[in-house]
């Protein structure tokens, strides 16, 4: 039996090794393991699965839309055919795009789902109110998602709702109608409006979305989950009492009234 | 010793009405700019009375006295002298620590020459990035006279939906659509009128409420794309099929949520064709057909007031 065993510990080592190596270089499987085993309360549950539940959602999104992007042809001559192709000839495409179009509902109702059960929570509260206002911007954003990606089938419902949406914005006072411009990408509603959407949806809100969901869970994994309000334990650990030094940072500002240094 | 601001301990703020009433004055500003401004004043009253309490109330903590810790010895001064320097902060460990503050000319001016031609370098990457993705906002596009054909096409008395192309190099996309009556000739100049069928509410297509006679289209070649004449018989004006915009035949509103009459377009008569040139917006109509008294404005996106109190909520216009 040594024999086996020595041949076990041998292909753990082969499998181990590389895992070593690239921890040892980059510090990676270390940040990982940081990232994915935090310590949580231990009356979490099922509510609060619902931030990741949206994290998929968007995933999702984003995985269908890069392969969608391959197909589509964002013209106003070919746009509505090349819908119609990726429908009905691609391979699977109308799986791909029943589930880009689907999914955008979904992952819209999980935010709101998400928002609800962090606002009924009480999970916005000190220290966690930039969370809080990092994911109020991340709303609109998702929303635009949905308004600029209605345009893209190019067929009569994108068209006129799509109308309709920039004339609302053009409603607003003083600078509604230079909004409504910018969205047109003129006077008209024509080719450059389809491709200024187009670039809008798949470039410059996903960017930005991707860059606030990492500020989302930076801020996730540094503050912790907080515990629901029926919880019987305290919020919050205590801290080890260090001694505090006067004007040693930001989060430790001097008391009023006594200057950083010594004159 | 008490501990200080941001040492530790949460700092929880005490549960505060004050936000409610705050947000309800918000609510009643929001709702007096549609309804009323009295209601709007109010609303103005509540916001700032409850957000001075609400800042009041969240600014409690920092506001009172100051509490000068009492150290073990000594006066305040004594405090700071002996608060040894963190040894955590300083990080460079073996290094001798320069003293808190002090900085070095040339180091200085490389801080500071990286900061500013980072910023130019920024500055000029960005500038035209932005110019470049806003410029159509303030470009005059500019439009030819469409040619809709000879005006013989239009019998006199009856609208027609006339669709053409508005801009002929753009394609199908630019095809637009007006309801043309002919009102005869006044003192020998025939008189038109030209409605495009942007609705006035938020730009839907409107459809004339009655029959519209297909069989009688006439397909129309002109140097200015393929012209589609289909007369109509518009007994009950037009309807907007988006949200019930309803306008009598000159155009004017007579139901639902447009905030102005039908636009229109300028018309010509050129060697004996019928000619469209600009729009422009329309608050309403006195009189009908050749008749009419159009209060004529320039062209303003749908769902913008042309007259009254509101249109000083849209001073400015981007190019048409």
């Amino acid at each position: 039996m040594p024999r086996k065993r020595d041949r076990k510990d041998q292909m753990l080592a082969a499998a181990q090794y590389p895992i070593d190596w690239v921890e040892e270089r980059s510090g990676l499987i270390g940040g990982l393991r940081y990232f994915l085993f935090r310590k949580v309360p231990r009356d979490s549950g099922w509510w609060h699965t619902l931030g990741s539940a949206t994290l998929t959602a968007f995933l999702v999104q984003l995985g269908t839309g890069v392969i969608l992007a391959m197909y589509y042809k964002p013209d106003p001559n070919s746009a509505y055919q090349s819908v119609q192709h990726i429908t009905n000839d691609v391979t699977l495409g109308w799986l791909v795009r029943g589930m880009h179009r689907w999914g955008a509902s979904v992952f819209i109702i999980l935010i709101f789902f998400h928002m609800a059960r962090v606002f009924l929570f009480g999970a916005y509260k000190y220290p966690r109110e930039l969370n809080w206002i990092v994911g109020a911007l991340l709303v609109p954003l998702a929303l635009l998602e949905g308004f600029s990606g209605y345009l893209l089938p190019y067929d009569q419902t994108a068209y006129w709702a799509t109308v309709v949406g920039i004339n609302i914005n053009g409603t607003a006072p003083f600078l509604g109608p230079y909004l409504a411009s910018f969205l047109r990408g003129g006077s008209e509603i024509g080719p450059e409006t389809l491709a200024r959407f187009y670039s809008i949806h798949m470039l410059l809100l996903p960017g930005a979305i991707l860059g606030l969901i990492g500020l989302h869970l930076y801020l996730i994994v540094r503050l912790g989950v907080s515990s629901p309000p029926w919880s019987k334990e305290a919020a919050g650990r205590e801290r080890e009492e260090a001694p505090p030094v006067p004007g040693s940072g930001l989060v430790n500002p001097a008391p009023r009234g006594v200057t950083k240094r010594p004159d | 010793m008490e501990p200080q601001q941001g040492q530790g301990k949460p700092h929880l703020p005490p549960p505060s009405l004050w936000p409610i009433g705050f947000a309800i004055g918000i609510v009643c500003i929001l709702v007096g700019l549609i309804v009323s401004w009295a209601a709007a004043a109010v609303g103005v009253v509540l916001t700032v009375v409850f957000g001075f309490l609400w800042v009041r109330d969240a600014t409690s903590d920092y506001r009172r006295p100051d509490v000068v810790p009492v150290p073990a010895a000594g006066g305040p001064e004594s405090t700071t002298e002996g608060a040894p320097a963190p040894p955590a902060a300083t990080g460079e460990a073996g290094m001798a620590a320069p003293e808190p503050g002090e900085r070095f000319p040339r180091s200085v001016f490389l801080e500071g020459a990286t900061l500013g031609l980072g910023t130019v370098i920024a500055g000029i990457v960005t500038v035209p990035i932005v110019g470049f993705s806003i410029a159509p906002v303030f470009q005059h596009p500019h439009h030819d006279e469409i040619d809709l054909g000879p005006i013989t096409n239009f019998k006199e008395g009856q609208f027609v939906v006339t669709t053409f192309l508005r801009d002929p190099s753009e394609g199908e996309i630019s095809r637009r659509t007006a309801y043309i009556r002919n009102n005869g000739f006044t003192d020998n100049v025939p008189s038109f009128t030209v409605l495009s069928n942007r609705c006035a509410h938020l730009g839907c297509p409107v459809q004339p409420n009655g029959p519209i006679f297909d069989k009688q289209k006439v397909e129309q070649s002109t140097k200015t794309g393929d012209v589609s004449l289909i007369p109509t018989l518009p007994a009950g004006g037009f309807g907007c099929p988006c949200h019930g915009g309803q306008y009598d035949q000159e155009g004017n509103r007579t139901a639902g949520p447009p905030v102005r009459a039908l636009d229109r377009y300028e018309f010509y008569i050129r060697n004996g064709n019928l000619a469209l040139g600009k729009t422009y917006s329309v608050s309403h109509v006195d009189g009908a057909a050749a008749s009419a008294r159009i209060h004529k404005y320039r062209e303003t996106g749908p769902g913008q007031h042309v007259d009254g109190p509101e249109q000083w909520f849209y001073p400015l216009q981007p190019p048409t």
